[in-house]
């Protein structure tokens, strides 16, 4: 297909077909998080840049012949390599036999909450999480840096490239405090549910980045300042942090959510939905910030 | 070994990651090339979930007389993988439109050849008014 | 009660089914871009409705039916707008309903 707004089309229902078959694989959270980051955010970010770029896509002079050797080599390789995998859905695979019944087990007797993602994404496995947050910290930073440097998107209030839509901004209108209220919802309620703190953070910003869309170009800047969200995707990462220093300043271990109340239990209940508060900002802060540099540009003549 | 059907998912996920693979190696188009970077990631993705499947389970999340859930290890390391995949789909998006400012093509052949005019300007002959500032 | 609440269920489910794939029949079947859309919009706003209404009359009363049913009220407020976005696109995109280009185009969305 040389019409690469068709490609990016396709691209997130192929994200909406995989979120379905995670649900189908018993994985709520992922096939959450797919659906809002793969076909909301993915979709957007890559509308906006071909915006910047260009729809058409040239016809390749090479010839396909060597890569499809190569992809059909590897590809074979990598059959013969499944043949001595562990069959699907079966409970004896090695994976199944390391830590992951220890967490199920122990879960509910030592965080006290019913998602066993949850508990292993803040608590068991803090510190991975914590650096996570970080990379996209990072790669928040560095499309700052790549493009918000001139970015010359003076909020434009009122004004939009798709025109007057009344349907849209009646429906928009109605829908939006809906999704934010729902991230909220997603937010608080992660430890019972499916949801946490980095869906809720995807779900807010794709509530602002609709806002921006169809009121206007920078409309949403004015309630969310572009200034603002560097600060907030770093206070975001001071949360989750300083909850980890918290705990180091009282003796104990690094993210050692236990010294946060008297209770162990109601500590590491506090600690999870600190951390968890502190992905969603960091997550949103930098969802919106790429939104806005790709958006606030200009397509160079 | 006695069924090998069982194995599916597993084929199905190399035929993505090949897929992937392909539109990467095959294609000019650097966004072209970044979407299918992300058609890998996602087969990497359905890899790890299809591994922590466990046949009769139900997700993760505690129920009264559920004994059977599935593998959560899986699930958070996707989880976040794919909000990072987002975040770094983001980075490679901001280097491509810099560099369509910068060489006004995303096609790897013309970055090619604008690269080579740069580097011996008095072989090529300089058929491209504006030549890029680097 | 409850073997009439099982058949209201069932037809609703049978009918949001057909539904479906007519609706999918006309979504490839179709000559122009303009009634493709219509195609869809009518599965997603009468279909899904139904399937949803279905497997409602099924459950107990709970926190479950509450979503289902906000679930359908979401579906019923953005899918007629998603299809008149995207058939204002197209006209704005130049494709009048009566076009010939709507022919030629086909190849390069579907």
């Amino acid at each position: 297909m040389r019409d690469l707004f068709a490609v990016a089309m396709m691209f997130g229902i192929y994200s909406l077909l995989t979120a379905a078959l995670f649900m189908d694989l018993d994985a709520a959270d992922v096939a959450f998080t797919e659906a809002a980051v793969g076909a909301g955010v993915t979709t957007i970010l890559l509308l906006s840049s071909l915006r910047l770029t260009g729809r058409w896509e040239r016809r390749p002079k090479h010839s396909p012949l060597l890569p499809l050797l190569v992809v059909g080599v590897t590809g074979a390789a990598l059959v013969y390599g499944t043949l001595d995998m562990p069959h699907l859905g079966d409970p004896q695979a090695p994976v199944h036999q390391h830590v992951a019944p220890h967490y199920i087990e122990n879960a509910p007797q030592e965080m006290g909450i019913p998602n066993i993602v949850t508990a292993v994404l803040a608590s068991y496995r803090g510190f991975d999480t914590l650096g996570e947050t970080l990379v996209i910290f990072t790669a928040g930073l560095s499309v700052f840096l790549l493009l918000g440097s001139r970015a010359g998107g003076r909020p434009r209030p009122g004004k939009t490239a798709i025109g007057e839509q009344p349907v849209l901004r009646l429906v928009v209108k109605v829908l939006i405090p809906f999704i934010l209220l729902f991230a909220l919802y997603v937010q608080l309620h992660g430890e019972y549910g499916a949801g946490g703190g980095f869906q809720a953070g995807v779900i807010f910003a794709t509530g602002m980045v609709l806002y921006d869309l169809v009121f206007g170009e920078g409309d949403a800047r004015l309630v969310v300042p572009a200034r603002w969200l560097p600060r907030l995707a770093a206070f975001g990462i001071l949360v989750y942090g300083s909850v980890g220093l918290y705990a180091l300043l009282h003796g104990r271990p690094f993210l050692d959510y236990t010294v946060l109340a008297e209770d162990p239990m109601v500590g590491r209940h506090l600690g999870i939905l600190l951390v968890e508060l502190g992905i969603g900002i960091c997550v949103f802060a930098v969802v919106l910030s790429i939104f806005y540099a790709l958006s606030g540009r200009r397509r160079q003549p | 070994m006695s069924n090998v059907s069982d194995l599916f998912n597993y084929w199905v996920v190399v035929f993505l990651m090949m897929a992937g693979f392909y539109v990467v190696i095959a294609q000019g188009n650097l966004i072209k090339k970044l979407i299918g970077l992300s058609l890998f990631q996602a087969s990497v993705f359905i890899f790890y979930i299809s591994l922590g499947f466990v046949e009769g389970g139900i997700a993760p999340i505690l129920e009264e007389g559920v004994s059977n859930y599935a593998n959560p290890l899986p699930h958070v390391l996707i989880l976040t993988a794919i909000v990072v995949s987002v975040a770094t789909t983001a980075v490679g998006l901001a280097l491509a439109v810099r560099i369509h400012e910068a060489y006004g093509s995303i096609e790897e052949d013309d970055i090619q050849t604008l690269d080579l005019e740069a580097d011996d300007p008095d072989e090529a002959p300089s058929d491209k008014p504006e030549d890029s500032p680097r | 009660m409850n073997l009439l609440l099982e058949g209201l269920s069932a037809a609703c489910l049978l009918a949001g089914s057909f539904l479906c794939i007519t609706g999918g029949v006309g979504l490839l079947r179709l000559p122009d871009f303009f009634s493709r859309v219509h195609a869809a919009g009518v599965t997603e706003t009468l279909a899904a409705p139904l399937l949803l209404t279905g497997l409602m009359l099924q459950m107990d009363w709970s926190l479950d039916l509450l979503k289902v049913l906000l679930i359908m009220l979401f579906l019923l407020a953005t899918n007629p707008t998603a299809s008149h976005a995207m058939a204002k696109a197209a006209l704005h995109g130049g494709q009048g309903p009566n076009d010939e280009k709507a022919e030629e185009d086909k190849g390069s969305i579907s």
